[in-house]
């Protein structure tokens, strides 16, 4: 037996591949030697250090799911961000880079806890949500699983593809709306998520849906007002909220 | 600055779940469990207590650091003076339910206060007020937002973040960050 490894060490990870995402946004994979497996939602830290041995830490969520081979960020640039355009812009296969984690007990789903589940993301608020979607569509069971994804412009919406097939197979019920326009052939929504449309597309608060929510702050304020109104349990509503902290 | 920390400017707002919203016409806060007397006061009668403004640096544990921040408050000690104590830990609780344990040592001595004033202003829904607790020594998930009471403890019991992966004492200075997640 093994003593449990120190949740504080810091591990030397190596980039296995870097993945476009969005024009904003790439997956960055990582070979973590010794990686002790993660749940969905949960989230690491990654530290990059310059040659002159100033360090710099950030949080990213994961988007890979449990038992993937690698460990992904998805990560989206922010304006004026420190570390976030060395991911989006810079970093290379073969870069060694060191990490922390998992990390994050309570914003976490595996497909043992079923459905129903509602999932609504704004943004890179997508980014945890991915990693729940991709274990429910591992795991294969009929589990109820929805998200409601809120993104600007469609060039915005992260895992766009592997999204709209999960929700043209019927592994998840799929909101897509656009809050900044929409090209003439859009089927999704428009707008930014508002009563009718979590009303419509929510599993009944009667069926006792978990719902977690992940997107920058007010996004994820108003989003609970919203389900609240509804008349979901607050209990059964787990938040994540991002920073503008790249 | 602790070690593995960077400073930001703005207020970043961390929570796990729905903000509660509550009037201060129906907030008390109490402080009950081992201790010689249970107290409850309204929100009138903190007002009424001994105030004190000052100035700390915060930390979060997720990495960002805030330089000189300003709150006004209740020092934890004015709470607790003349009670005599039957445990060496705190569970602080909250509304929306988030509770948050810590040693008396490291909120007593003018090193713990709950306060209901930042930057001169009442403190914002989203950063916990009404009333919050401040323990800027440690990081910061342990100045527990919405709070409502402090309850003395004989054993520690860990608290939501506690049993969610977060280190149970949370020292920025030794990077207390992690712990095992045992929920």
């Amino acid at each position: 037996m093994t003593a449990a490894a120190d949740p504080n060490a810091w591990r030397l990870a190596t980039v296995r591949s870097v993945v476009r995402e969005t024009i904003r946004a790439v997956t960055v994979r990582f070979d973590v030697p010794g990686w002790p497996g993660h749940l969905a939602g949960q989230r690491i830290d990654v530290r990059l250090t310059a040659e002159d041995g100033y360090s710099a830490v950030r949080a990213y969520s994961m988007s890979s799911p449990p038992g993937s081979p690698t460990v992904d960020v998805t990560v989206e640039r922010v304006p004026d961000g420190e570390v976030s355009p060395f991911f989006v812009e810079e970093v290379r296969a073969g870069d060694e880079i060191e990490v922390r984690g998992p990390i994050g007990g309570a914003f976490t789903w595996t497909p043992a806890q079923g459905g129903p589940i509602l999932l609504v993301g704004g943004g890179s608020g997508i980014v945890p949500l991915m990693a729940m979607v991709r274990a429910h569509a591992a795991a294969g069971d009929d589990a109820d699983v929805r998200l409601a994804l809120s993104a600007r412009t469609i060039e915005d919406v992260i895992f766009a593809e592997e999204l709209r097939e999960l929700g043209e197979t019927g592994t998840i019920r799929l909101l897509e709306t656009l809050t900044r326009g929409a090209p003439p052939w859009w089927h999704g929504a428009t707008g930014r998520v508002d009563l009718d449309m979590l009303s419509a597309f929510a599993p009944s608060p009667a069926d006792e849906p978990t719902i977690y929510i992940c997107g920058p702050e007010g996004f994820v304020e108003t989003v609970v007002a919203i389900l609240l109104t509804i008349g979901h349990d607050p209990a059964a509503i787990r938040t994540e909220r991002f920073g503008l902290n790249g | 600055m602790p070690p593995g920390q960077h400073v930001v400017h703005d207020f970043p707002v961390l929570t796990y779940g729905p903000t509660p919203h509550v009037s201060t016409n129906r907030w008390s806060f109490s402080v009950d469990g081992a201790v010689s007397d249970a107290r409850r006061w309204t929100w009138d009668e903190i007002q009424a207590l001994p105030q004190e403004t000052f100035t700390r640096d915060i930390h979060c544990v997720t990495s960002w650091s805030k330089f000189d921040t300003e709150w006004t408050g209740v020092s934890v000690d004015v709470l607790l003076r003349g009670l005599e104590l039957g445990g060496g830990f705190i569970t602080a609780w909250c509304d929306g339910g988030y509770t948050t344990n810590l040693p008396l040592a490291d909120v007593t001595g003018g090193k713990a206060w709950i306060v209901h004033t930042y930057d001169g202003a009442p403190l914002p829904v989203e950063h916990g007020g009404p009333m919050r607790l401040l323990v800027p020594h440690l990081y910061f998930w342990k100045s527990a937002k919405w709070i409502r009471g402090i309850t003395v403890t004989v054993e520690d019991e860990p608290g939501f973040w506690e049993q969610n992966g977060y280190h149970d004492h949370g020292d920025p200075w030794t990077e207390e960050r992690y712990g095992v997640a045992f929920r």
